[in-house]
């Protein structure tokens, strides 16, 4: 598959720009239509986390397409995705501190220590900002060698990711959506492995 | 429901939700001239549980369309929607166990025999939420002692109905149902706990628990049974279907205790259904005068 250019920087990457911005405009609508149910902020909160959780498995998912179509293009849309999953992220984040919890940094610093979902939550949020400040294109220059390296950490903060989805939900709420995650990110992450493991099966140079 | 029975239908069932909501604001108002005259305080009187609170009810529409009630289905909408295969009609309870008069009781022997009152009160859910509802209901205890509960009997348990057909979140086998709950004698027989029939002045929902809930507003929502079909006096402790799940995180108490925290969630506060801001959870959900000497010699960090 591949988009001719210019319609490719045209057109596609500005539509799927628009398209990542479809959740937080249909959020925004909830909200100024009230359609969000009885509990709001517990809707808002949890569909801006699991909209950081899609945009980081999609943003893993346009190596794993080109390793498997040659689809290349998509690469080039993976700095895009990923700031998405960055920026709902920061979302998910000031809705639990403001929304939910209303600064109340006492509260905060309690869940963050007592409670272990929390303490995941912010450790994932924590390895993704140094992804995010680094996305640039000066960042990369001065990086170098090392900012592939740095950018590994997309790996295991997506894993802390879902795990903080899985112990939220435990046993008291839906468990199919982290069963989902988990499948989609085992299969990212085995292909990746794979590739890794059995370097002369693949025919182009393993990336991230 | 295609076929109205008569004994559901009571004064209340025609009230709707605006009348009703006019009926409070008339009844405020009469509270007003109350204070001035004691002209409107026995209709006032006549109007109200001394069990009641005055907080403002939960609107209606968020009572019935934020529900845990796994049985019917998983998450807080999806209750609602599975609601209309459930059937509560015929319906029947039976009640066994330690007593000298097991039986069992059809609903309509049930509600000819208890009359309903309203009690407004809030409800406590472990996830940290609550909502204020005016529940139609009769004290448990009325119903209890019909049976002629034994001195063996030290507690209540309860059944809510089994069948997958019409309950479909039964058929997620990683529940031990059916869903069993349980009460400690002397909280089963407390003035404030009640069987619920209704809320709002109707009959109450599939979702909420229809025909017959438990309601005990000191405890955290998950003790208050839902459509209970089996009421059995036992000598010991039952195990709920929550504490077989998950032990650490429910224990058989489950009193509202903002000192006693969830593994999930703190109990220090709550939101109420509606509101912006967070506010503090009370001792006992705010019945401590109440229902505080049940537990005066237990270490509540430990009964959780």
């Amino acid at each position: 598959m591949q988009i001719r250019e210019p319609y490719f920087s045209k057109v596609f990457k500005p539509v799927v720009f628009v398209l990542a911005l479809l959740p937080l405009a249909l959020l925004g609508w909830g909200v100024w239509q009230d359609t969000l149910g009885a509990n709001p902020i517990e809707t808002i909160t949890r569909s801006l986390g699991e909209w950081t959780l899609r945009f980081l498995l999609l943003t893993l998912l346009l190596s794993t397409l080109r390793r498997a179509t040659g689809w290349v293009q998509g690469i080039r849309l993976r700095r895009m995705l990923g700031l998405f999953a960055f920026f709902y992220g920061v979302l998910h984040l000031l809705s639990y501190l403001w929304l939910d919890q209303f600064f109340d940094w006492a509260e905060i610093w309690y869940d963050i220590v007592e409670r272990p979902f929390i303490t995941v939550g912010m450790l994932a949020f924590v390895l993704m900002t140094p992804l995010a400040l680094t996305s640039f294109k000066a960042a990369i220059r001065k990086l170098g060698r090392n900012w592939q390296g740095l950018h590994t950490l997309i790996y295991p903060l997506t894993a802390l990711g879902v795990l903080h989805f899985w112990w939220l939900a435990d046993s008291k709420a839906r468990t199919d959506m982290p069963l989902i995650y988990t499948v989609l990110l085992a299969v990212l992450l085995g292909e990746r492995l794979w590739r890794w493991s059995v370097p002369r099966f693949s025919k182009i140079p393993v990336t991230h | 429901m295609l076929i109205k029975r008569p004994f559901d239908l009571t004064d209340n069932d025609v009230t709707d939700y605006a009348l009703y909501q006019r009926r409070r604001d008339f009844l405020k108002t009469l509270g007003g001239m109350a204070l001035l005259g004691a002209g409107g305080l026995p209709l006032l009187a006549q109007a109200k549980s001394p069990f009641s609170i005055t907080d403002e009810p939960t609107p209606y529409e968020d009572i019935i369309s934020y529900n845990n009630f796994i049985e019917l289905a998983q998450g807080k909408t999806a209750p609602a929607k599975r609601a209309d295969k459930l059937r509560t009609s015929p319906w029947s309870v039976a009640v066994d166990g330690e007593c000298a008069k097991p039986g069992k009781l059809s609903l309509e022997d049930i509600l000819k025999q208890n009359p309903t009152e309203e009690r407004i009160y809030s409800l406590r859910c472990v996830e940290g939420w609550s909502m204020v509802i005016p529940w139609l209901g009769f004290p448990l205890a009325d119903l209890l002692k019909r049976f002629e509960p034994t001195s063996k009997a030290k507690f209540v348990r309860f059944e809510t109905l089994y069948d997958p057909e019409q309950m479909p979140g039964q058929k997620d086998r990683s529940y031990d149902w059916p869903y069993v709950e349980g009460l400690r004698i002397d909280e089963a027989m407390h003035p404030l706990t009640l069987m619920a029939t209704g809320l709002y002045g109707k009959n109450l929902p599939g979702q909420n628990g229809a025909p017959l809930r438990l309601v005990v507003p000191w405890k955290y929502g998950f003790k208050s049974a839902k459509s209970i079909v089996r009421i059995s006096f036992v000598e010991q402790m039952p195990t709920s279907l929550w504490m077989a799940t998950v032990p650490d995180e429910y224990g058989f108490y489950a009193n509202v205790n903002p000192e006693v925290s969830h593994p999930r969630w703190s109990q220090r506060k709550e939101r109420r259904i509606g509101e912006f801001r967070k506010r503090d959870t009370l001792m006992f959900n705010g019945y401590a005068d109440q229902v505080a000497s049940l537990y005066s010699s237990m270490d509540l960090r430990e009964n959780f």
